[in-house]
């Protein structure tokens, strides 16, 4: 079957979702049936994924993830409220350009044009991350928490995802050699414009079952004992569904993981857990009710 | 996967199934269906999974499409979705119009131009001004109704993190340099920028259970107009037996039409109240993500607890930790020696920066001017 993708010459590049998912579980991501095919269309259609989902879910984890699989450089946007274009896309590099305004009336320049052109010439142009991807061969973008940012900005990256080119007043248009890889993320705290979405896939994502977030927490921290991360991340489940504020991402799993291995421990204890549960829970009024717990008792539950 | 799934081979099925999608409310336009069809096109059409999940990735906007999309998916193409286990669908119930929660007769009002002259209109506006929403006739109502449609509720100002040009501030280099070289490079004084102010985000939060019934409609409206006042959008939920989210609802222009809309989101008119509970799901799905985080969030209720008050009072001090300010209109306050005794109002209120009425028209205009950042009432 012909591919409906551009064809950009990327035979490096996946031939179907479950080689993707084989070229992430690599590099240590672990992926289900829907996230591989929402990468594998996305770097066959070049269309964006946005990410949906509770925090600590692994979503700006993908984008990290991708880059590595296609051993490709990760470029990061982190959006806020008030961000524009030239914090995000383009700036001038109004010092350098000054002083050379200045150097070339000390030498004595007279052509006003060619002054000018100078000026406004690549070398003073400070890329900054929409247009580092766009001038960067086969990356990843990452365009973090698009959900903070505001409907201007949005309205401004929909244009851009689309065409993948971005128009300089003084330089005229860049067009992107190969189009990026485009992540995006959101937390949902403001509904994101439909326009937006439509051009994206949309994927949600879900806690881990046990068995796959055992497997991640086996990837991450290889310095675990087996029994410890099985044990961790029994509990990181059973906490999940205790009625807390902030119930542990993977992250915070992967987090306390580490902790317990670091305190040189092969197992869980009440005692251990209890003393490292400030990395997996972030409000006291959830440690107060985790201390209330009795976690060995949620350990037995799983028979781990 | 089971290879026994869809004969997706012609786009006239993909087609239907975006139909049956659009008719279960998941907005599957004719883009969508394009994406999915470029999609399969790269996938395998025969193979069930890959329809269920490139159908999901392309044809779903949020995470509420979802549970509607494995519903259709499953009607539409037989069996369950690909692995994922089908939720059953929440029943969707139509309950009775807003405007039968009041007391009131229907008016009918609202779709008719009325034509009250305009003298009689300012003068009865000003008696209306403190009338108790309750105790309206049906004409008033009316009026009311008119009178509330130019609300606007801007949030207090902030300072954003976006620059304008302003004669003072910090130096512009971008046109400053400019200006510059417009002389030839002759020095020019600075041009300056400064930092704008926008108005924080206003959220509503409005009580429509039964002992709310004689006011939830004015409070709606009042909801309505507020959502299309400003540059920020006013977020509005409404609490009962649940939480719902009728923002959206809210974004028809017509008065009548967007609480019609509201009235067949939410299903629980007239319930008890459980406001612990409830304002714990706000802020475990919206506000601690930031919905209410910097900003001015309104709760119009009269504090009648059903459920255990400590519950209201701990959720109540972590809104007041998120936000910049949390507003309590009660409607009740305004009556005859009214004292904050319902066990859910006297627990909030220790978190409630402004504790105003929520009764007539005045009292509204008075919360308008409190959010806007004026002293507590």
């Amino acid at each position: 079957m012909r591919p409906i993708g551009r064809d950009d010459g990327h035979e490096a590049w996946p031939a179907g979702p479950g080689d993707v998912r084989a070229r992430l579980e690599e590099g240590g991501y672990l992926v289900d049936d829907g996230l591989a095919v929402a990468c594998f269309l996305a770097l066959r259609l070049r269309r964006p994924i946005f990410c949906e989902g509770d925090a600590g879910v692994g979503k700006t984890a993908l984008a990290a993830a991708l880059a590595t699989a296609l051993d490709a450089p990760l470029i990061r946007l982190q959006c806020y409220e008030g961000i524009d274009a030239s914090q995000a896309l383009y700036d001038w590099d109004f010092p350098r350009q000054l002083l050379h305004l200045r150097a070339a009336e000390v030498a004595g320049a007279t052509d006003a044009d060619r002054l000018e052109g100078e000026l406004y010439g690549r070398r003073f142009l400070i890329a900054r991350p929409l247009l580092q991807a766009l001038e960067t061969a086969s990356c990843v973008l990452l365009v973090d928490e698009i959900d903070r940012a505001d409907d201007e900005f949005e309205a401004f990256l929909l244009e851009l995802l689309s065409e993948y080119t971005v128009t300089v007043p003084e330089l005229g248009t860049l067009r992107a050699q190969s189009p990026p890889v485009v992540v995006l993320t959101s937390n949902r705290t403001r509904e994101v414009h439909d326009a937006l979405k439509r051009r994206c896939l949309y994927h949600w994502f879900d806690h881990p079952g046990f068995a796959r977030e055992l497997a991640i927490v086996r990837r991450r921290v290889p310095g675990a004992s087996a029994r410890l991360t099985e044990q961790v991340t029994a509990l990181a489940q059973a906490l999940r569904a205790q009625d807390l504020v902030k119930p542990p991402g993977v992250a915070e799993t992967v987090d306390w993981a580490e902790a317990m291995a670091a305190l040189g421990a092969t197992e869980v204890d009440a005692e251990l857990a209890v003393a490292t549960l400030g990395s997996v829970l972030k409000y006291r009024e959830d440690l107060e009710r985790a201390r209330a717990l009795d976690l060995t008792a949620l350990l037995s539950v799983r028979g781990a | 996967m089971a290879h026994t799934g869809p004969e997706a081979d012609g786009p006239a099925v993909l087609v239907g199934f975006a139909r049956a999608l659009r008719a279960a409310g998941v907005d599957a336009g004719p883009d969508r269906v394009q994406a999915l069809i470029g999609a399969l096109g790269v996938l395998r059409p025969g193979v069930r999974s890959d329809v269920y999940w490139s159908g999901r990735l392309t044809l779903c906007g949020s995470r509420d499409d979802l549970e509607r999309y494995d519903r259709v998916f499953a009607a539409y193409f037989g069996g369950a979705g690909a692995g994922g286990v089908v939720r059953g669908a929440p029943a969707v119930r139509l309950r009775a119009t807003v405007r039968d929660a009041g007391p009131a007769p229907r008016t009918g009002a609202e779709g008719r131009q009325d034509a009250v002259p305009a003298a009689v209109l300012a003068s009865s506006a000003e008696v209306l001004r403190h009338r108790d929403f309750a105790e309206l006739t049906a004409a008033e109502r009316a009026q009311l109704h008119r009178l509330l449609a130019v609300f606007a509720l801007p949030g207090e100002p902030r300072r954003t993190a976006r620059l304008r040009p302003a004669r003072r501030g910090a130096a512009d280099p971008r046109r400053t340099v400019r200006e510059v070289l417009r002389h030839g490079g002759e020095l020019t004084p600075p041009r300056r920028r400064a930092r704008t102010t926008r108005p924080r985000r206003v959220v509503l939060l409005v009580d429509v259970s039964g002992s709310m019934a004689a006011y939830a409609d004015a409070l709606l409206r009042f909801a309505h107009a507020a959502a299309h006042g400003g540059r920020v959008r006013t977020e509005v939920f409404t609490i009962g037996t649940r939480l719902t989210r009728v923002t959206r609802e809210l974004t028809h222009r017509d008065p009548g039409a967007a609480l019609a809309a509201v009235a067949a989101a939410v299903p629980d008119w007239r319930g008890g109240t459980r406001l612990g509970e409830l304002l714990r799901a706000f802020l475990d799905r919206w506000g601690q993500r930031g919905m209410a985080r910097g900003a001015v969030v309104v709760v119009l209720s009269d504090g009648w607890e059903r459920g255990d008050p400590a519950l209201l009072a701990a959720q109540m001090r972590r809104l007041h930790r998120l936000a910049h300010r949390v507003v309590w209109a009660n409607p009740r306050k305004a009556r005859p020696g009214y004292a904050p005794l319902a066990a859910g109002m006297a627990a909030a209120l220790p978190s409630v920066d402004a504790f105003v009425e929520g009764h007539s028209l005045a009292a509204l205009e008075r919360l308008a001017a409190v959010v806007r950042g004026a002293d507590d009432a």
